[in-house]
C-alpha cells in the first residue's frame, strides 16, 4: 500500500434494550447456565424482536431504520470525535448483514443524516465484514481518499428465528464506527487476508421471508475456528511478525468458546484479547469495531501497537489484519 | 502405531482438550455424564483427534457418540 493511513477516531452505539438470558428464557426452555457455558454470552441489546415495542416502521421514514440509526449515531459520534463533519469524508463504507431496506443500500440515508455527498456503499460479508471493510478503506487511501467513515452496525433481532432454541441467545444489536484517515509515512495496514468458501453457504443463512437465522453450530464452530487460525497465520506471515508482537487481538464476537479456542491456536494470551460478547453477544460486523472501541476507550492501545483483527462469518466469509495504531490515534 | 500408542495419543488429546485426569479416560466413560463434556467440549475433541491423527470425521458421524469408546472407535476406524 503506497500511502499511510490510521484510525484516528472510533464510537460505538446500541440500543437501549437490554436482553438478558432471563428475558430468553421466557422464549423457550434453555437456562442462563446453559447460554454462558456454550457462549460467554450474558445480555445482548436489541433494537427489534419481541421484546422491543413497539417495533421500528417496516417502511423506515427516509429509509432511516434500526440499522441505519446505530449506524449514524455511531458514524455521528466518530466524526464528532475527531472534530470532522460529513462534508471531510470522502467515502462511507457500511458494513452490514442486516440492511433496513433491499433497496436502496442502509448506506444512503446514514450519508444523508451525516452530511457526506463523497460516496457511500453496503459491504455485506457477514460477521467477517469489518476487516473486510477496513482492508478496502486502507486501500482507497492508497489511491487518494483522505478520510473514510468505516461502520459496522447490525439489526441481527430483526432476522432472528425466536422460536429456534439452538440459536436464538446468539443475536444482538449494535453498532461500531472508525474514521480512518490519510496520514505520513507507511500504510498501517501491514498484512491482510479475505476468504470465502461458498460451498458452505448451507451452515449459516436466512431467507427473505422465511422464519430468520438457520445454523449449524456445531459444524460453523469447527469451521469457525479453523478459517480464522489459517486466515490470522496468513496476515501475521504477510506482516512479517510474529503473535508474540500482537498487543491487542480483535476477533469477531461470536462465541466466547471459539474466540478461546482462536486465541489459544494462535498462542496469544487472553489479557491480549478483546472482548465484548458477554454483554453484546454476536452483533456480526458491529462486533469487531465495538470490540476495538472499548478496548481504545480503556486505554489499551498505544501508537505503535500491532493490532490483529480477524473474523469469520455465513458464506462461509473469513477476514484478518494486522494494523499497526497510530499515530494520530488519540 | 500399536493399539496401546494410539489410545494413549488419544487420551493425551482427551486429557488436553477436556483437562480432566487421565485416569478418567477410559473407553466406558461416558463424556456428559463422567466428563462433564458438553457439545462444544466434543466437537473441540475431535478437532484434535482429526489433527492429531490426520484423518476427516464428518459432523454427522458425531451422532449419537457418547463414550470415550466410541469416539475412539470412530476415530481409529479411519486409519
Amino acid at each position: 500500500m503506497a500511502a499511510g493511513c490510521a484510525i484516528t477516531s472510533w464510537a460505538a452505539a446500541l440500543p437501549e434494550r437490554v436482553v438478558t438470558n432471563e428475558d430468553i428464557m421466557t422464549l423457550f426452555d434453555t437456562s442462563d447456565e446453559w447460554i454462558v457455558t456454550r457462549t460467554g454470552i450474558r445480555q445482548r441489546r436489541a433494537a427489534d424482536g419481541p421484546f422491543v415495542t413497539p417495533k421500528g416502521p417496516s417502511s423506515p421514514p427516509g429509509g432511516m431504520g434500526t440499522t441505519a440509526q446505530l449506524a449514524a449515531q455511531a458514524g455521528g459520534a466518530a466524526l464528532q470525535r475527531a472534530g470532522l463533519s460529513g462534508a471531510d469524508i470522502d467515502l462511507l463504507i457500511l458494513c452490514t448483514t442486516s440492511p433496513d431496506q433491499l433497496v436502496p443500500a442502509t448506506s444512503s440515508p446514514v450519508a444523508n443524516a451525516l452530511g457526506i455527498r463523497g460516496g457511500a456503499m453496503d459491504v455485506n460479508a457477514a460477521c467477517a465484514g469489518f476487516t473486510y471493510g477496513l482492508v478496502m478503506a486502507a486501500s482507497l487511501i492508497g489511491v487518494g481518499a483522505e478520510r473514510v467513515l468505516l461502520v459496522g452496525a447490525e439489526t441481527l433481532t430483526r432476522i432472528t428465528n425466536w422460536a429456534d432454541r439452538t440459536n436464538a441467545f446468539l443475536f444482538g444489536d449494535g453498532a461500531g464506527a472508525v474514521v480512518v484517515e490519510a496520514s505520513p509515512g507507511e500504510s498501517a495496514l501491514l498484512g491482510w487476508d479475505l476468504g470465502v468458501d461458498g460451498s458452505l453457504v448451507e451452515l449459516c443463512y436466512a431467507d427473505h421471508g422465511g422464519p430468520g437465522m438457520v445454523m449449524r453450530g456445531q459444524e460453523v464452530f469447527r469451521q469457525a475456528v479453523r478459517v480464522t487460525v489459517d486466515s490470522a497465520t496468513k496476515s501475521l506471515e504477510r506482516a512479517k511478525v510474529a503473535a508474540s508482537d500482537i498487543a491487542l487481538f480483535v476477533p469477531h464476537q461470536a462465541n466466547a468458546r471459539i474466540m478461546d479456542a482462536v486465541a489459544e491456536r494462535l498462542d496469544i494470551p487472553k489479557q491480549r484479547t478483546a472482548s465484548v460478547i458477554e454483554w453484546t453477544g454476536n452483533t456480526s460486523s458491529a462486533s469487531v469495531p465495538l470490540a476495538l472501541v472499548e478496548a481504545a476507550d480503556q486505554g489499551r492501545l498505544s501508537p505503535g501497537d500491532l493490532v490483529l483483527f480477524a473474523g469469520f462469518g455465513a458464506g462461509m466469509t473469513w477476514s484478518s489484519a494486522v494494523w499497526r495504531w497510530g499515530p494520530g490515534s488519540t | 502405531m500399536a493399539p496401546e500408542d494410539t489410545f494413549d495419543a488419544f487420551k493425551q488429546c482427551a486429557v488436553e482438550v477436556l483437562q480432566v485426569d487421565p485416569s478418567k479416560i477410559v473407553p466406558e466413560a461416558r463424556f456428559a455424564e463422567d466428563l462433564d463434556a458438553d457439545s462444544l467440549d466434543l466437537v473441540e475433541l475431535v478437532m484434535a483427534l482429526e489433527e492429531r491423527f490426520g484423518v476427516n470425521v464428518a459432523e454427522s458421524e458425531l451422532e449419537g457418540v457418547q463414550t470415550v469408546g466410541q469416539a475412539y472407535e470412530l476415530v481409529t476406524s479411519k486409519l
